[in-house]
């Protein structure tokens, strides 16, 4: 028996006296593919960065391959782990923001060895060899040496995916990578997730796009103010909502 | 009126104008040194989640910032060695010019910081890099390219208040200057010639740093 990829068990989350996640539970095994869908300001940021303690959250269990995610228990109280181990533990998956957040003062191939790098701790040409594969693999390899500030956001976003996979991290996570772009460039985008999915990629992906949720996840989960509202394979939640609100929601974004 | 001019005086001793406007680079250079490293240090202060660490980065910036230069070359000169702490005129007045410098750039260097969007940060996080390896791989290098034109002038103003060191006779070149001026009493000529100097150097500088600037840009 080997550890589910994610488990996140009664996970509560707080912005100062606003409670934005009240319980969330969730596993994915290898291979799995979850999107999150729901109205804005429903929690499925906030939850996204929990997993990889970008935001610090106070009561549950999220753990990475059998391991809890920034905390340690220690007689009875949970203690925050060292920098160094949160840093560690935060290279076991990889993330995809909505505005890119590519380094603007190193060209691509560099944006995507420096983790190789430093975290990695590859030489320097076996990282510029596996960054180039990957650049390659989205099809960015003849713009390696294009800064962030010269390409077009699709392409941005798509170096951004390079950088975050060639860590080779055991969890994906996107959040919104399309919502940023101009249409005309969310194809190409959606494009390279899906070959990531169909690879057998594990992640979890909170996005707006529903026909791109129902053709690429194995599970669709509908958040609703802070709570996993409802679950389930994409073609039953889509095509047989339970929930009045489920329901509206899928109204509302044109589905 | 008719005034004859002279400038053979001043030329005879222009080597020491010069070897002065030498010793006021250094002063510069050394000073802004230390200084970035005073404002990088505070600026994070600033920024800092803890009240104390705000506070005291704070304190430091409003004292030196509204404390007149002259004031703080004299007082570090004359009243530390009262207190005990002996430094000679150079050191002394580098110490004085870093640290106000510092109070500067601390600014320059928030408001770099703060300009930054948040992702970048958080971008370093995800890749696995601890929050000191992100400032110096990532944050410090792209904010130190955005106030590079603030930390230029703020060079250049640096280096023409080295002029204030002839208070405590530093040789520097307003020290050769008043010098050259009392025993040829040519002074006109004297002055003339040091602030051209002056200003033929600031020229220099600004072109120098323009060229930085531009060698350093981030290419879009
Ligand atoms: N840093 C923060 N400080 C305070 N409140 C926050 C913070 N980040 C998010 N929130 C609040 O938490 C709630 C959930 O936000 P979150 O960003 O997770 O929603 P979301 O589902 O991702 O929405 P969207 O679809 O608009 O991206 C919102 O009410 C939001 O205002
Ligand atoms: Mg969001």
């Amino acid at each position: 028996m080997t550890a589910p990829v994610l488990e996140i068990t009664n996970l509560h989350k707080s912005f100062g006296k606003v409670e934005v996640l009240k319980g969330i539970n969730l596993t994915m095994q290898s291979g799995d593919v979850v999107s999150l869908i729901g109205s804005s300001g429903s929690g499925k940021t906030t939850l996204l960065r929990c997993v990889n303690l970008l935001e610090d959250y106070e009561d549950g269990v999220v753990a990475v391959a059998g391991e809890q995610i920034g905390y340690t228990q220690r007689n009875g109280r949970r203690i925050r782990l060292k920098e160094k181990e949160i840093a560690r533990q935060r290279a076991m998956t990889g993330m995809v923001f909505q505005h890119f957040n590519l380094f603007p003062h190193m060209s691509a191939i560099r944006n995507v060895m420096l983790g190789l790098i430093k975290t990695r701790k590859m030489r320097n040409d076996e990282a510029y060899a596996t960054a180039e594969g990957w650049l390659d693999r989205v099809g960015m390899k003849d713009r390696k040496n294009h800064y962030p500030g010269q390409l077009s956001g699709g392409q941005q976003q798509r170096v951004a995916i390079a950088r975050a996979i060639a860590m080779n991290p055991a969890l994906m996570l996107f959040d919104e990578v399309t919502s940023a772009l101009d249409p005309e460039l969310i194809s190409e985008v959606l494009a390279v997730v899906k070959d990531l999915a169909f690879d057998g990629m594990t992640m979890l992906l909170v996005t707006h796009e529903m026909q791109f949720a129902h053709d690429v996840s194995d599970t669709v989960v509908f958040m609703q103010d802070g709570r996993i509202g409802e679950e389930g394979p994409p073609d039953q939640l889509f095509h047989s909502p339970k929930s009045e609100r489920l329901k509206a929601f899928l109204k509302s974004s044109k589905f | 009126m008719d005034y004859n001019f002279n400038f053979a005086a001043v030329w005879r001793d222009f080597d020491l104008l010069l070897s002065g406007l030498g010793l006021g680079l250094i002063l510069a250079v050394v000073s802004i040194a230390i200084g970035c490293l005073i404002g990088l240090f505070l600026a994070f202060g600033m920024l800092s989640k803890k009240r104390p660490i705000r506070w005291a980065a704070t304190v430091y910036v409003s004292a030196f910032r509204n404390t007149p230069i002259l004031v703080l070359i004299l007082f570090t000169f004359f009243a530390l060695p009262e207190l005990g702490i002996r430094l000679g005129k150079i050191e002394s007045f580098i110490v004085t010019l870093a640290v106000y410098s510092g109070a500067y750039l601390t600014e320059v260097f928030r408001s770099g910081l703060v300009s930054l969007p948040s992702g970048l940060r958080e971008a370093g996080l995800t890749i696995g890099l601890t929050e000191s390896r992100t400032k110096i791989l990532i944050t410090i290098p792209v904010m130190f390219r955005r106030v590079l034109p603030a930390l230029g002038n703020n060079f250049i103003s640096l280096f023409k208040d080295t002029s204030l060191a002839a208070a405590i006779a530093v040789p520097e070149l307003t020290f050769y200057a008043r010098k050259i001026n009392v025993e040829t009493f040519r002074v006109i000529e004297t002055w003339m010639v040091a602030s051209l100097i002056y200003v033929l150097a600031c020229s220099i500088i600004a072109a120098i740093l323009r060229r930085i600037e531009s060698r350093l840009s981030i290419p879009r």
